[in-house]
Formats: structure tokens, sequence, C-alpha cells
């Protein structure tokens, strides 16, 4: 085999596997990725049924409800908008009426969001940013401003 | 006073880095050896005045002194020493100190170690590392100063309780001696594009240094997932966070770098690849810096964020990548090619390491930076999760888990796959063995299970195969296959154990993943829950005050067929100054195996949630890593590996024997 076949053949070699795991991730990429909304945008928007979204807003306060065993249910809030969320497993440590969560799961047909995942925080590093912004200009923000900087 | 100093030291450094950046590689281009040798004198003196720089910031966490804004903002008076020592690095600022340090030290060891370099090679080395100093130590400067000053407060606002954890002291500085150790290969392929002279002994010099790094980052991403673990509450070891991958990029890229640097090194092929690694290596190093830093991504992990930081950050990545890849094409057509070999040989299987892991970390990177571009194009905020990561990482991974113990027993040119095939025969029987015991015990269906594990032995296994055959153990008497065990190079060895390490932690993954119970249920007192062979019984509650915390904790009896064998005191704590709660979770060794408590609120009427895994085999995701850490440093003390490897002229009559 003299040199030019051999480049040649290894750039096809290295062509093909770089092109099976681009295509690879572009294909897990269809269904691998959630999208994060509001109550308000996932009300606006259409969403079928059974498709993973991280739902991001306020707890409202006086909205948890606990029932059997480990199930809760609370409302969250953006406060235009206001989505149903229930949950069955432990809430995180950090989680309280009136913070700022992240829940991750699907709507259900009855309009109520079943969540799997709930991440809260103490600041502003677990909300979108435009969503602390949002929050801060209607005066509902109640995280410790300008603490940590 | 102290702090006042620590601050000039920080400025002392940063000039005489700007001198460093110039001297030394002026000194290449006029040929003058008195301004070479100058970076050996002022890269001590630039880790000098930051080791200085970094004592004095320590200081002020150790007497806690809250007029520093830093110490206020991340201290507590009442905290456990260690921890207010720790949390020097706990925070933005004083973790950027922490890098540069780690950067002046690496450039202080060449200045110590380095001798033996070519003197032009050496500058040009040093130099490079100066433009990194005294870049990031004007970033600090500018944008991050930790020793800004304020009206002395009485009390500092305590440090994130997550952190105030034996975690902090080890995690950080191991993952920064690998990460940002990677710098110094990154200077050595700028100084070798600059000298314009690329050869095999230049891969014989870099080899140990990406070994230090890679070495330290393997145990910093190990201590970071097994702390994670534990002290989260959530049981997970890896969640595919965009900052656990930021610094897993370097790890796949180093991983290959160390693979093809031996290509280079024993048969002067691959050097065009190998020194784009060296950049893309410390690139993604980079990267990872900007992620954290730049609040681009959210994680657990990000600090705080500000946009001029993530700017400046933005514009280093920029000026350092893009720089390194202009020099690179300038230079590169000017290398020539190396030996030539056959598809089935030992750089063929080199290769195909490099173009695995190549194609891993690009899935990794895709994933990572896939939102960040969806929200720039789109406005709309997605988020890749680890359904995304285990389907393509997993796939693209799997063909390099089975080839892994052809790779050692390939011959150089031209291998002999049939002959090595039948010399892996005990591997594949072993394997498959395993593979039908594993599937006699688990349910139909579950075919994935047994196949990872069978994959996990023969990566095991496989991998001692270059020793035993070696050692001629089939056909020596005890004793000779002794004394030629013991004679064996201590690469050879380190490979085994390397490769053998992977297998480890994949047993751990697959027997994790497959066969984790999770139990959730909701206890009072005097209550019992059965899970699996164990049966759990709520003892009571508990509730103790330390210095900045208050805990509640039941008390709960572990039993196993019949008897006690442990007593689980899985806790809530509660730290005042940051009105913060955490979970002390419980957990308990049988083995390999874990028995994992995470407790929830404890309700008015004396009922508690609580969360109970069966961990089968965790313990072997972090012991494989710990094998490979200890490969690591065997083959640094190799002495065919030295840093202060022998000259240029005898190291290649030295490569050619060895090949």
């Amino acid at each position: 085999m003299n040199r030019r076949t051999n480049r040649l053949m290894w750039i096809a070699v290295v062509g093909c596997v770089m092109a099976l795991a681009i295509g690879l991730s572009m294909y897990a990429l269809r269904s691998g990725i959630s999208f994060a909304m509001s109550p308000s945008e996932l009300k606006a928007a259409s969403v079928e049924p059974g498709q993973r979204i991280r739902l991001f807003g306020l707890v409202e306060q006086g909205s948890v409800k606990k029932g059997e065993g480990l199930n809760v249910k609370f409302t969250l809030t953006d406060p235009e908008e206001a989505v149903v969320v229930e949950f069955n497993k432990i809430l995180p440590d950090l989680f309280r009426e009136g913070q700022g969560i992240i829940t991750e799961g699907s709507l259900a047909a009855d309009g109520v969001f079943r969540a799997d995942t709930v991440l809260a925080k103490h600041d502003e590093n677990y909300m979108p940013a435009d969503m602390a912004e949002k929050l801060k200009q209607q005066g509902v923000w109640k995280g410790e401003e300008g603490a940590g900087k | 006073m102290i702090v006042e100093l620590g601050h000039l030291a920080l400025v002392l450094a940063f000039a005489l880095a700007v001198v460093q950046s110039i001297v030394p590689i002026w000194g290449t281009f006029s040929g003058d050896r008195r301004l070479m040798a100058t970076a050996d004198t002022s890269s001590l003196g630039i880790l000098f005045f930051v080791t200085l720089s970094f004592g004095a910031l320590m200081w002020s966490y150790a007497v806690s002194d809250f007029s520093v804004v830093n110490v206020w903002q991340n201290s507590h008076s009442q905290m456990p020493f260690l921890f207010k020592l720790t949390g020097t690095w706990g925070n933005h600022e004083g973790s950027m100190l922490l890098w540069v340090f780690i950067l002046a030290l690496f450039a202080a060891a060449v200045s110590l170690f380095g001798s033996a370099l070519p003197p032009s090679l050496r500058a040009n080395v040093q130099g490079v590392q100066a433009w990194l100093l005294a870049t990031f130590l004007l970033f600090i400067l500018l944008t991050s100063n930790p020793f800004a000053r304020q009206e002395a407060a009485l009390e500092g606002q305590d440090l994130n309780p997550i952190l105030q954890d034996i975690g902090l002291a080890i995690h950080p500085p191991m993952l920064y001696l690998g990460y940002v150790g990677f710098s110094i290969t990154f200077a050595f392929a700028i100084a070798a594009l600059i000298d314009g002279k690329i050869d095999s002994a230049w891969a014989r010099w870099v080899r140990p240094w990406t070994f230090i790094a890679w070495t330290f980052l393997t145990a910093g991403i190990s201590m970071g997932s097994y702390w994670a673990y534990y002290e989260l509450g959530w049981g997970g070891w890896w969640f595919w966070d965009p900052v656990e991958n930021a610094s897993f990029l370097p790890w796949l890229s180093g991983t290959a770098l160390l693979h093809s640097a031996l290509v280079m090194e024993k048969r002067d092929a691959l050097k065009i690849w190998t020194v784009l690694l060296a950049i893309l290596t410390f690139s993604l190093s980079l990267l990872g810096t900007f992620l954290v830093r730049s609040g681009v991504l959210t994680s657990v992990h990000t600090f705080a964020s500000d946009p001029t930081r993530g700017l400046f950050i933005l514009a280093i990545l920029s000026a350092f990548v893009g720089g390194a890849l202009f020099l690179f094409i300038l230079r590169s057509s000017r290398l020539e090619a190396g030996g030539l070999f056959a598809p089935v040989s030992r750089e063929g299987a080199l290769v195909f390491n490099n173009l695995i892991l190549s194609a891993a970390a690009a899935t990794v990177l895709i994933g990572t930076l896939y939102p960040v571009v969806y929200e720039a194009f789109t406005d709309a905020k997605i988020s890749v999760g680890a359904p995304f990561f285990n389907l393509t990482f997993g796939l693209v991974m799997i063909p390099l888990l089975i080839a892994v113990p052809f790779g050692p027993l390939l011959a150089w040119k031209r291998g002999d796959l049939l002959g090595i095939s039948q010399r892996l025969m005990f591997a594949f029987l072993a394997a498959i063995l395993v593979i039908i015991l594993t599937g006699a015990f688990t349910q139909k269906g579950q075919w994935l299970a047994p196949l990872g594990v069978g994959l996990a032995v023969w990566l095991m296994v496989g991998s001692f195969a270059e020793v035993i055959q070696r050692a001629g153990l089939r056909k020596a008497t005890l004793a000779v296959a002794s004394r030629r065990l013991a004679g064996l190079p201590r690469s050879v060895w380190a490979t085994a154990l390397a490769h053998c390490g992977i297998g480890v932690t994949l047993l751990g993954i697959v027997c994790v993943t497959a066969f984790e119970t999770e139990t959730i249920t909701v206890l009072k007192p005097a209550e019992s829950v059965v899970v699996g062979e164990f049966s759990l019984r709520h003892e009571g509650y508990a509730s103790r005050t330390a210095d900045n915390y208050s805990e509640r904790s039941a008390r709960i009896s572990i039993f196993k067929s019949g008897e006690i064998v442990a007593v689980g005191t899985p806790s809530k704590r509660f730290f005042p100054a940051r009105q913060m709660p955490t979970s002390e979770a419980s957990i308990h060794t049988f083995g390999f195996s874990q028995l994992y408590l995470a407790l929830g609120d404890v309700e008015g009427d004396g009922n508690v949630t609580l969360r109970i895994w069966w961990k089968p085999m965790i313990l072997l995701i972090w012991l494989g890593t710990v094998i490979m850490v200890i490969a690591g440093v065997i083959s640094l003390s190799d002495r065919r590996l030295r840093i202060g490897a022998p000259a240029r002229r005898k190291s290649k009559g030295k490569a050619a024997s060895h090949a």
C-alpha cells in the first residue's frame, strides 16, 4: 500500500466515524431534549401529552397540598398563569412556598403537570436569567438580591 | 496589612509574567542564551509571589477577617478550621487564584525539572506558560479581585453548607492540577510550533507532563463524583451536568493525547494530530472555565455570574484557541509524514482509540453546547438530559471497550490479529461464562445487563494478557515466571492496570444501573420496612446543635436475616446564617455495595419520608478510577518516562531499541 492510498483510507475511516457520531447525536437530540417554559408559555404552546418539559416558576403561597403517602400537589405561577404540578417523590431541601423552582416532567391530558424531578436553589442560579428578570420587575422576586456576588 | 501585601504580590507576579512572556522567546529568536535562561528565575519568582498572594487570602480566611469582602461573603467565624481554610477556593475569586497558582506551579516545575530539555524549547514553553499566567492574573486583578475591602462586618455570610465538607479540600485542587495542568502540554505544543522542531523526542518530553495532568484529572473527577454521590442526597454519581462535562471533555482528549503521543514517540507518526490534540485538550479546559464562570449554562456548579467576567474569559478563550490553531495551520504543512503502518497494527489500534475518543468527546460537546446554540437561534430554552448522553456516548464507546485488550498485544507496523485472538481466548471464555451466569440471575428480556457485565470482565481479564504473555506464564516454571513478572517494564504494568481499571469502573456502572433498587416510604417511629434482604426499623428521632448548624436525625436500625448489622442516622441540617437546609445521607457499605438512606421532611405526627437505595457494586465505579490513578503513578515512575528525559539524540536511540 503506498502512502497516498493509506492516507485516503484513514481519511475515509475518520470521516465515516465522525459522521456516524454526529448523526447519532442529531438523532438523539430529537427526543433527548426538553424545553424550558414558564406556565404562561406552557399555556400558549401546543404541547403533546407525554413530551418532556422543564417547567419553572414560583410555588404559589398556600398551594402545597400533601396527599396519600408521598403524593404532593402545588401550583406553579409566573404569576400571570398557573399550572398545578403533581409530584410523588421527596421534595428537595430548599423547596418552599414562594420559592422559585424548576420541575421536569410532562403535561397530562387532565391539565395537571406530572413532575418526576423538582429542583430548587436559593438564588437565581437555578432560574433562567430572563425569568428572574421578569419576576424582579413584577416585584415578586424573593431572592437575596446581590448576595453571593 | 497582610491582605494588601497579598494584593501587591499579585501585581508583582503579573509584572514578572509580562516580562517572562517576552524575554525568553526574544532570546530564542536572537539566539541569546542568557535571555532564554531568565525564564528559569522569573518562573520561580512568579510562583513565589502567587504563593504569597494565595497564602495571604488563606490567612484572612483562617482569622475570619470580615473586612475582606470575599471572606465576609464565604465564611463564618463558627465554622470548623478546616472549612475556613478550604473556603478560600470555594468561591469564584479564590478558585481563580488557585487556577493561577497551578499555572505558576507547572511553569516553575519546568524550570526545576526540565534541565534536559533543549534550551530553546524550554524557553519557549516557559514563555507560552507566562502568556497564560499574565492573562489570567490580569483577569483576576481587573474583574475578580479577592482582596477587595469593605467596612469590617461582625459576622460572615457563611460558606455554602454543601461545600462544608472534606470534599472541598480535595476535589478542586486535584481537579485543577489536572485541568489546568494540561496548560503545560499546550505550552509544549505552541513552543514546538514556534520552534518548528516536532519529532519523536518532543513526544517523549510531553508524555510525562500529560501523565501528571491526566492522573490528577482522573482523581479529581472521580473524587467529585463520589462527593456529589454522598453529599447531595440524590444517590446519583454522575449527572451529565454541563460542568461535569466540562471536566470530562479534557479527560477524553487528554486520554487520546496519551495514546497518540505514544505513537509519535515510538514511530514518529501522527505528529500533526498529536500537536493538535495537545492544543485541543487545554482549549477544552478553557472552554470549561468559560462555561462555569460565565453563567451561559445553568448548572449546580456555576458561580454567581457576572457578564463582564464571561466576556473577558470568552476573549481569552478565543485569543488562545484561535491563535494556537492559526499557528498550527501555518506550521503543520512543514511537518513530514512519519512511518507507514497497516490498519491492523499497534499504530492502527492507537489511531482507533483516538478516533473513538474524539467521536465520544464530540457527542458530549454537542450535547453540552446544543442548548446555548439553540437558544441563540430560536430564543427557546432547552436542556439536554442524561438519556441523550447515555445513548450517544454509550454507543460510541462500546467498540473501543471491545478493542482495548487487543491493542497492547499488537505488534508495531503490522499485527497478527488471529494469533492475538488466540491469546485472548481465555478472556473471551471468561466473559461468555459471566454473561451466561448473569443472564441466569436477571429477569427475562434484560439482555443489556449481562452483556455489560461480560464486557467489563473481558476488559478486566483481557488487560492482563500482555503481562501473562511477556512473563510466559503458560510454559515457564513459577520461579522463572515471577522473576520475569518483576522484571517487566513498569509501563507494561501501568497499561494493564489502567485498562483493567476501566473494566472495574464499567462493572460498577453496569451493576448499579441495572440492579439498583429505590424504595420511598413513610415511616413512623417503631414501624419497619423491608428492602431486599434488609429490614429497616425506625427507632425515633434525635436532635443536636453544632457550631454553625442544628441537626435533626432519625435513628434507623438495619437488620439482615434477623440480626442488626448497622444503625443509620440520616439527617437534616439547618444553617441559620444562610437560612439553608441540607440533607445528610446515611450510607452503609456491604462489600462493594451500599445501602443509602436519605431523609425527607418530618411531619407533625411523627411520620417521616425515607428514601432508601440499594446500590449494588457501586464502589467499583471509584475503585476502578483508583486503579487508573495508581497506573498513572506507576508509569510516571518508569525510568523511561522521567520528566528530565534524556537529550534528543540519545532518546532516539533508546526509542528505537524499545520499538
